[in-house]
């Protein structure tokens, strides 16, 4: 039988140390929704989606209250709506109001963003996939809830690089149409290299063609929980600190498995994975950065930190696997900047640049992630950091990803505040030499050699 | 009807009566009490009682808020939480 202590711990876990489910996702299809008629399309897919994902909020409030654990998050994400709209959507403003009507669906079933304005377009672009894409920064201006992503490469098929050019643009203009938000918009907006199929975390959550007609996804969380258990190590050495990440990562992933069922058998809808991903928020104790910092460094960004961050997510990995038998979606430590507010403050500081942070993501999960940067940052400067964030996807055959903001009008050391989960943070610096004639070559960069790995 | 295991938790300062209420409270709708223990915490006063609410006269989540107020008037922290939560955590 289950004794005190036990209980005691697994509520001051929730109690004091942050512990919650950051998202329970719902991946809806609407393959079936395909038209060539634009107002059919648009009708099928918000009657899809709100006919599908009508009790998800009032189930999420029933877990969280009968097992008093809370579910900050409840999510839809669809299928790539390159492929949905790729029959009716004949111009960029068909894509636009394909946009309004997610957002629409999003708003009436009560979630707070729904995934999947997306094109995959890792080798090459349809048609369907350009329209999309030229649309992003209009659609992400329109709407509220709708997060966009563009698979840009893989491991398998190379980097498009065409599209990583195309991307430095969009990501530009969709900070113009926001600037009175500090550019908002690139917030909801993620390219990725090896984009899973079933990631329940936003902004790259999309229902990919391999899944079932709907799934619930959900994303533990948890850094305040593992830095809680960490602080008890201090002094002791690697195998110690590794057996607590473990079992601390074991118990949190074991309770996203039972939330993941609960949500499932209550909807009727298949359970597909859970994530087993450390998703910071910007509140104080619930930071990746203070985690790094627990395990012996003064700042996030310390020389060490690259591979404090590689042994952390590893034994998380290792936790985690033993608690759920199907673990997916991104699954690693994600590091952004303004959503950890101990990882605005070291990039303040000057322990942390984006250099630094990019070396990190060749270890974690998911890349450089809600990154601001300075206005004036040209379009092939995106470009490149784009591609150096794909190459070392596409190399180590793992998710990489960049969120990044150019924030309108603003300069290196200005601070930015996106509100809410999304946080504030600093303008980083970036590398102002250009990249310009290498990133105008057009064409792709070819799959990578899978031996001869030095 | 197959037992509907939960768990009560009662965290706040010690003081007389606690237990009587909580448990007449239970009485009152029809739960069984199966176990209980208690111990102190940083000075706090922590109680756990696990029991089954299957016969229950409420539904689970009014007998939940109204455990939670009868707390409030008590003066401590009282949480009904189903009992699964705890195994899946704490149990391999």
């Amino acid at each position: 039988m289950i004794n005190i202590n036990e209980v005691i711990e697994t509520n001051e876990m929730i109690e004091k140390e942050n512990l919650d489910v950051r998202t329970v996702t719902l991946g809806i299809s609407l393959l079936d929704c395909i038209s060539d008629n634009m107002d059919l399309l648009c009708s099928k897919v918000f009657d899809k989606i709100v006919n599908t994902a009508d009790k998800l909020l009032d189930v999420c409030t029933q877990i969280e209250r009968e097992y008093a654990i809370p579910i900050v998050n409840k999510r839809v994400s669809i299928t790539p709506a390159a492929i949905v709209g790729a029959s009716a959507c004949k111009t960029v403003d068909d894509y636009v109001r394909l946009a309004k009507t997610l957002d629409k669906a999003a708003e009436k079933v009560g979630v707070n963003f729904i995934g999947g304005f997306s094109a995959l377009p890792a080798k090459g672009m349809t048609k369907s996939e350009i329209l999309l894409i030229d649309s992003i920064p209009q659609a992400l201006a329109a709407t509220n809830r709708v997060c966009a992503s563009v698979n840009l490469g893989s491991t398998k098929t190379g980097i498009n690089m065409d599209a990583v050019k195309q991307m430095g643009k969009i990501i530009k203009e969709t900070a113009r149409l926001t600037k009175d938000q500090d550019s908002i918009g690139c917030a909801k907006l993620v390219v990725l290299c090896n984009a899973p199929d079933d990631n329940p975390f936003m902004a790259g959550a999309f229902h990919g063609v391999t899944e079932s007609d709907c799934v619930i996804n959900v994303g533990v969380s948890g850094p305040g929980v593992i830095n809680h258990a960490i602080q008890s190590t201090a002094g002791k050495d690697f195998g110690f600190l590794c057996d607590t990440i473990k079992n601390t990562a074991f118990k949190v992933t074991r309770l996203g498995q039972l939330v993941a069922k609960e949500a499932s058998s209550r909807l009727g809808i298949p359970y597909g994975i859970v994530d087993l991903s450390l998703a910071p928020t910007p509140s104080v104790g619930d930071s990746i950065a203070e985690i790094l910092e627990s395990m012996g460094l003064e700042k996030a960004g310390a020389p060490g930190t690259t591979a404090a961050l590689a042994l952390l997510n590893d034994q998380v990995k290792k936790g985690g696997i033993m608690a759920s038998s199907y673990v997916g979606g991104l699954s690693g430590a994600f590091i952004p900047v303004s959503e950890d507010h101990e990882m605005a403050n070291s990039v303040v500081c000057g322990a942390l640049t984006l250099e630094k942070l990019e070396a990190m993501t060749c270890v974690c999960s998911v890349g450089l992630d809600m990154i601001a940067v300075p206005g004036t940052t040209s379009e092939s400067t995106l470009s490149g950091i784009i591609a150096d964030e794909m190459a070392i996807g596409m190399i180590n055959q793992k998710t990489t990803a960049v969120r990044i903001i150019p924030v309108e009008g603003k300069t290196a050391g200005q601070s930015v505040d996106f509100g809410g989960l999304l946080g504030s943070g600093p303008i980083m610096k970036v590398n102002s030499f250009s990249c310009e004639a290498f990133v105008n070559r057009g064409g792709r960069i070819p799959a990578p050699v899978h031996s001869f790995k030095n | 009807m197959a037992a509907e295991k939960s768990i009560i938790t009662v965290v706040g300062k010690d003081q007389v009566g606690i237990i009587a209420r909580v448990t007449s409270f239970l009485y009152e709708n029809n739960v069984n009490i199966e176990d209980i223990s208690q111990t102190i915490v940083q000075g706090y006063f922590n109680m756990m009682m696990v029991v089954d609410t299957s016969k229950a006269t409420k539904e689970f989540l009014t007998l939940s808020e109204e455990l939670e107020s009868l707390g409030k008037k008590i003066g401590v922290l009282i949480k009904l939480q189903r009992e699964d939560i705890f195994k899946s955590m704490q149990r391999i």
